[in-house]
C-alpha cells in the first residue's frame, strides 16, 4: 500500500535498487537531495515519472520509488517531452550526466528550452566519462588527460548555464553534490517552476577525475543581489571565471507547451466538430 | 467497360499536380473509380512534373499502361510522354507553348490555352481550368460536374476567384466544341451512383489511425510521409489529441514511446533517412515492451537517393534493424483502402503485444489518389493494452513471465504501478540484470513467444486470390498488390494457370499460408521494387525454394504488362517440361 501523501519522507522514496555508484560519487549526494526535495513538495509517487539516460547518473531513475523510464544514450528530453504531453498532470523530471545531456544528446536541449515544457532537467556534471573509464566529456578542460586524450584534450569546454539562457529555458540554476542542502532548495524551485527548469550540479567522479579539492574554493552563492529576470546579468554570472556560482542564475515566466497545445486544441475544436464522420466527409 | 487513362503533364510548380487532382475529383464525384498515379521533381519550383489518373467503371487495381489521354502544357511534356499514348490515343496540347510535330498514330487537339486565359480570363494561372473545360467537352466528362467542385474548391477563396474559374472552364469547353472531333473516348456519367472517398493513400493511412485511437504524433518532415504529419496536425486536436513536430527522428520516437508509456496510443511516420535514425530506439521499444508504430513510407534509397520516387527497399531494415535479438512485428500496405484498415492492425497489435509495429507503406502508395468505399471502423475492432488489475497491482512485476508472455502494463498515475521503462536487460520486476545470464535468455525468450500468436494472426490476414492450385504461384508484399492482381486476372483470362499470395503482415511471417502455397506450383515468381529481392531472401531463408525474383529498380513501380510478361515467360519453361526452380530440399 502506498503512503499517505502527508506522511512522506526522504525514504518513501527510496527505491528497492541500491546505487552502483563508486563510494564518495557525488551523485549520492544529488540522490540525497532529490529524495528530501520530493518528500518536501510532498510529491505523489504514483504521478512522478523520473526519466534518466545512459551513464553513472543515468540510472537515477531506478533508484527512486515511482514511475521511471531508463532510456537510451541521450535521449532523456524526448521521452520526457512526449510523457509530459501524454498527461500533463504527472510530474516528470529528467536526468542524466554532462556526455549524455551535451555530446550524444545536445541536439535535444535547445527544443527543450524553447519549448518550455514544463519539465526538470537535472544534469550531473563531472566532465567525464565515469561509465566508460574517464574519457573527456563536453565540459572537461583543455588539457584533460585521460584514455581518448592522451596527449591532452584539445576541444574548448562548454559553458552549460549560458548555453541554456541562450537557448531561451525559463529556469537555470547551478548546484554542488557536495552542498545537499542547498541543492535540494535548489531542485526543490526548479521543481516548482512552471517552464523548462534546468540545474547543473556540480558532482565530482571520485575514480576519474576527481575535483573535491579543486571546487569548494571556487565555490560561492549567487549574489543575494543578482536580478534573475535579467538576461544578461544571468549570462554575465555564467561566463564569470574567477568564481563557481551556485543558485538561481535565471527565471523568468512564459506560457508552457502544454498551456500552447491545450489553446490549439481549443481553436481546432472551435472551427470544426470532434467527429470522424465528419472527417471523412472532408474528403468526398 | 470504360477505363481510360488521362495524364497531365508540364513545368513542376504551374499547377499540373492540382489540374490531375481536380480531374480526377471531378471524374470521381462523376461515378467513377479511379487509380492515380504522380512524379514530381525534387525542385520545389521549375523540374518536370505529371500526374496520371486512370478511371474506370470497374474497380482498378493498378495506374494502367498505355496512355489514352496526354494533356501536355509544353514541349517537354509532350517529349516525354508521347511514346506512353497508345495508337490511337489523344494528345491535348497548349499550342502557346509547343505544337508538337503531326504522327499518324496519335489525334491531335491544339488548344491555345496560355491566350485563352491571358485574354478572354485575365489571368494566366487559369490555363489549368480552360485545359479542364476542354477536357470536359472533348470526352463528354461532365460539365456540372467540374462546376460544382470549382465552387467547392474556390468557395472560401470569395465569389470572385470562383467566377473567374468558372468562366475559365467556360472558354475552355467552348473553344473544344469548334473542334472536329476525331476520337472516340466519351466518358458520360460513370456506373457507381453511391458516394466514395477519394484519399491517397497517407491521408487514408492518417484516418486510419485516428479511427484506431491515435492521439499523439511526432514526426520531422520528409519527403513523402510528410502529409501524414501535416494531416493529423489538423484533425487530431479536433479530436483532443495533438502533433509536435520534433528536431529530428530520434527525438520523435523518444516522444511516442514516452507518451505510448504514458497511456496514449502513439505513432510517428517517417521515410529511410529517417527509420535509419530511428532503429536504435526501435530496440528500446522491444526492451522495455512499449506499444508503439512507426510508419515507413519508401522512397529510393541508399542515402538520400531520390526522395520523390519510389522504392520497396527498406524491408531488411525494417525486420532486421536495430542490434541484438529484436523482435517486432511488420506490416505491408498493399492499396489506398489497405492503408486504413492496415494502420488500425498495427495499433491493435503493438497494443496487444506490447511492441513496436513498423509499417511499410510507399512513395507510389502513400501519394497516389483512388476511391475508396467509406471506411467501415467496425471491421478492424479496436484491441487496448492489458493493464493490471486489482491483485496485480500487490507486489507487482512489469514484466512478469505469463503463459502467453504478455505482462499487464501500469500506467503512470496508477497507484501501485510504479516501474522503470527499462532498456537494460532487466528481471520481473525491472530491475536491471545486466549481468544475469539465465535472465536474458528468459526475457528473450519472452519476447520471441509472442510471436506465435502473431503468426497465427498473419496467417489468417494473408490474401490470396487467382486460381487456388495454380501452376505459377506469385508472392507479393506491400504496395504491388493491385498490380500483381491485375496481372493475374490477365494471366487466367488467357487461360494461364496462376495464382496469387499476398502476406499482410511480412514478419513474423505467415509459415503456414506460404508452407501451404508453395505445394503446387512449378513456379513462384517473386515481384519486388528493388535489386536484390528482399522479400525473397527473407523468404529463403524459411523455405528452401528456388523463387523467380522479378526486380524493377528504377524509382517508379511496376505495371501489370511487366508482371503479366513474367508470368508468359515462366510459363513457356513450364509448358515445356523445364525446370525452373531446384527441387524442394
Amino acid at each position: 500500500m502506498s503512503t499517505p501523501v502527508s506522511e512522506l519522507t526522504p525514504q518513501s522514496y527510496k527505491s528497492d535498487e541500491h546505487p552502483i555508484w563508486c563510494p564518495g560519487c557525488g551523485d549520492f549526494g544529488v540522490l540525497a537531495s532529490l529524495y528530501h526535495s520530493l518528500a518536501g513538495l510532498a510529491i505523489n509517487p504514483n504521478n512522478l515519472v523520473v526519466v534518466s539516460g545512459i551513464g553513472c547518473s543515468g540510472r537515477t531513475s531506478g533508484f527512486i520509488k515511482s514511475y521511471g523510464f531508463h532510456s537510451v544514450h541521450g535521449r532523456v528530453l524526448p521521452v520526457a517531452m512526449g510523457i509530459k504531453l501524454a498527461n500533463p498532470s504527472l510530474e516528470v523530471i529528467g536526468a542524466g550526466g554532462d556526455g549524455d545531456g551535451f555530446a550524444i544528446g545536445g541536439g535535444h536541449i535547445p527544443h527543450a528550452a524553447r519549448r518550455n515544457l514544463d519539465l526538470t532537467y537535472l544534469i550531473m556534471d563531472n566532465s567525464t566519462y565515469g561509465l566508460t573509464k574517464g574519457q573527456y566529456s563536453p565540459t572537461a578542460p583543455v588539457g584533460f588527460q585521460a584514455g581518448s586524450t592522451p596527449y591532452g584534450n584539445i576541444e574548448q569546454p562548454l559553458n552549460p548555464l549560458a548555453m541554456l539562457i541562450a537557448y531561451g529555458a525559463t529556469f537555470v540554476g547551478q548546484g554542488y553534490s557536495g552542498k545537499p542542502r542547498e541543492l535540494a532548495d535548489l531542485i526543490t524551485r526548479a521543481i516548482e517552476h512552471k517552464g523548462f527548469a534546468f540545474v547543473n550540479v556540480i558532482s565530482p567522479c571520485i575514480t576519474f577525475y576527481n575535483t573535491y579539492k579543486v571546487i569548494p574554493p571556487l565555490l560561492r552563492e549567487v549574489p543575494r543581489d543578482h536580478d534573475v529576470t535579467d538576461r544578461t546579468k544571468a549570462f554575465a554570472l555564467a561566463l564569470e571565471t574567477t568564481h563557481v556560482s551556485l543558485g538561481v542564475f535565471y527565471q523568468v515566466s512564459r506560457p508552457t507547451f502544454e498551456e500552447g497545445v491545450a489553446e490549439v486544441i481549443k481553436k481546432a475544436q472551435a472551427s470544426s466538430p470532434p467527429r470522424l464522420d465528419e472527417i471523412f466527409a472532408e474528403f468526398s | 467497360m470504360i477505363d481510360y487513362v488521362f495524364r497531365v503533364g508540364g513545368e513542376g510548380g504551374e499547377g499540373v499536380i492540382s489540374t490531375g487532382e481536380m480531374l480526377t475529383m471531378a471524374l470521381a464525384r462523376a461515378g467513377f473509380e479511379i487509380y492515380t498515379f504522380r512524379t514530381y521533381p525534387a525542385e520545389i519550383k521549375g523540374g518536370h512534373a505529371n500526374f496520371q489518373v486512370r478511371a474506370s467503371g470497374k474497380l482498378l487495381l493498378s495506374y494502367g499502361a498505355a496512355v489514352d489521354v496526354l494533356l501536355a502544357f509544353n514541349e517537354e511534356a509532350y517529349q516525354k510522354h508521347y511514346k506512353d499514348v497508345h495508337p490511337g490515343g489523344v494528345v491535348v496540347y497548349d499550342s502557346d507553348s509547343y505544337v508538337p510535330p503531326s504522327a499518324d498514330s496519335l489525334i491531335f487537339y491544339g488548344i491555345p490555352m496560355t491566350s485563352l486565359a491571358t485574354e478572354k480570363v485575365g489571368i494566366k494561372l487559369t490555363k489549368n481550368i480552360v485545359a479542364l473545360g476542354v477536357l470536359s467537352e472533348l470526352f463528354d466528362i461532365p460539365f456540372a460536374t467540374f462546376e460544382e467542385l470549382l465552387k467547392d474548391k474556390f468557395g472560401r477563396k470569395g465569389e470572385m476567384v470562383v467566377q473567374k474559374n468558372l468562366l475559365a472552364l467556360k472558354i475552355g469547353a467552348e473553344y473544344a466544341k469548334g473542334q472536329a472531333k476525331r476520337d472516340q473516348i466519351r466518358l458520360g456519367p460513370g456506373p457507381r451512383k453511391t458516394k466514395e472517398l477519394v484519399l491517397s493513400g497517407n491521408e487514408s493511412l492518417a484516418l486510419g489511425a485516428i479511427a484506431a485511437g491515435c492521439r499523439f504524433y511526432a514526426g520531422y518532415p520528409i519527403t513523402p510521409a510528410t502529409d501524414i504529419m501535416e494531416f493529423l496536425a489538423k484533425e487530431l486536436p479536433k479530436l483532443g489529441g495533438l502533433v509536435v513536430q520534433t528536431e529530428d527522428e530520434i527525438a520523435a520516437i523518444g516522444a511516442v514511446l514516452g507518451a505510448s508509456f504514458a497511456g496514449k496510443k502513439a505513432m510517428t511516420a517517417t521515410s529511410g533517412p529517417g527509420f535509419s535514425l530511428m532503429t536504435e530506439m526501435l530496440g528500446l521499444a522491444v526492451a522495455a515492451e512499449i506499444p508503439a508504430v512507426v510508419v515507413d513510407v519508401q522512397r529510393v534509397g541508399p542515402s538520400t537517393g531520390m526522395p520523390t520516387k519510389t522504392e520497396q527497399g527498406d524491408l531488411y531494415l525494417a525486420v532486421y534493424g536495430g542490434h541484438g535479438n529484436c523482435p517486432r512485428i511488420v506490416i505491408g500496405l498493399s492499396s489506398v483502402e489497405d492503408c486504413f484498415y492496415g494502420i488500425m492492425r498495427a495499433f491493435n497489435l503493438s497494443e496487444q503485444f506490447q511492441m513496436p509495429v513498423v509499417v511499410l507503406s510507399d512513395a507510389s502508395l502513400g501519394h497516389r489518389k483512388a476511391t475508396v468505399p467509406v471506411p467501415d471502423r467496425s471491421r478492424v475492432p479496436i484491441v487496448e493494452r492489458r493493464k493490471p488489475q486489482g491483485a496485480e497491482l500487490i507486489d507487482y512485476k512489469r514484466y512478469r513471465f505469463t503463459p502467453d508472455a504478455i505482462s499487464p502494463m501500469a500506467i503512470p498515475g496508477m497507484e501501485g504501478g510504479g516501474y522503470v521503462a527499462e532498456g537494460l536487460e532487466h528481471d520481473e520486476r525491472g530491475f536491471p540484470a545486466a549481468s544475469n545470464h539465465e535472465m536474458h535468455l528468459r526475457t528473450t525468450q519472452k519476447r520471441y513467444t509472442k510471436f506465435q500468436e502473431v503468426e497465427a494472426i498473419a496467417n489468417e490476414l494473408a490474401r490470396s486470390y487467382g486460381e487456388p492450385h495454380p501452376d505459377i504461384g506469385i508472392i507479393g508484399w506491400g504496395a504491388t498488390e493491385g498490380v500483381i492482381r491485375e496481372a493475374v486476372e490477365m494471366a487466367v483470362d488467357k487461360g494461364y494457370s496462376v495464382g496469387a499470395l499476398h502476406p499482410k503482415i511480412l514478419y513474423p511471417q505467415p509459415l503456414a499460408k506460404l508452407r501451404e502455397f508453395m505445394e503446387g506450383p512449378k513456379a513462384i515468381i517473386i515481384p519486388e521494387v528493388n535489386f536484390t529481392g528482399q522479400f525473397a531472401t527473407l523468404l529463403r531463408k524459411r523455405f528452401a525454394y528456388d523463387f523467380i525474383q522479378l526486380n524493377k529498380c528504377i524509382g517508379l513501380p511496376f505495371t501489370p504488362k511487366e508482371i503479366f510478361d513474367k508470368i508468359e515467360e515462366v510459363a513457356a519453361h513450364v509448358h515445356a517440361g523445364q525446370r525452373t526452380h531446384a527441387a524442394k530440399l
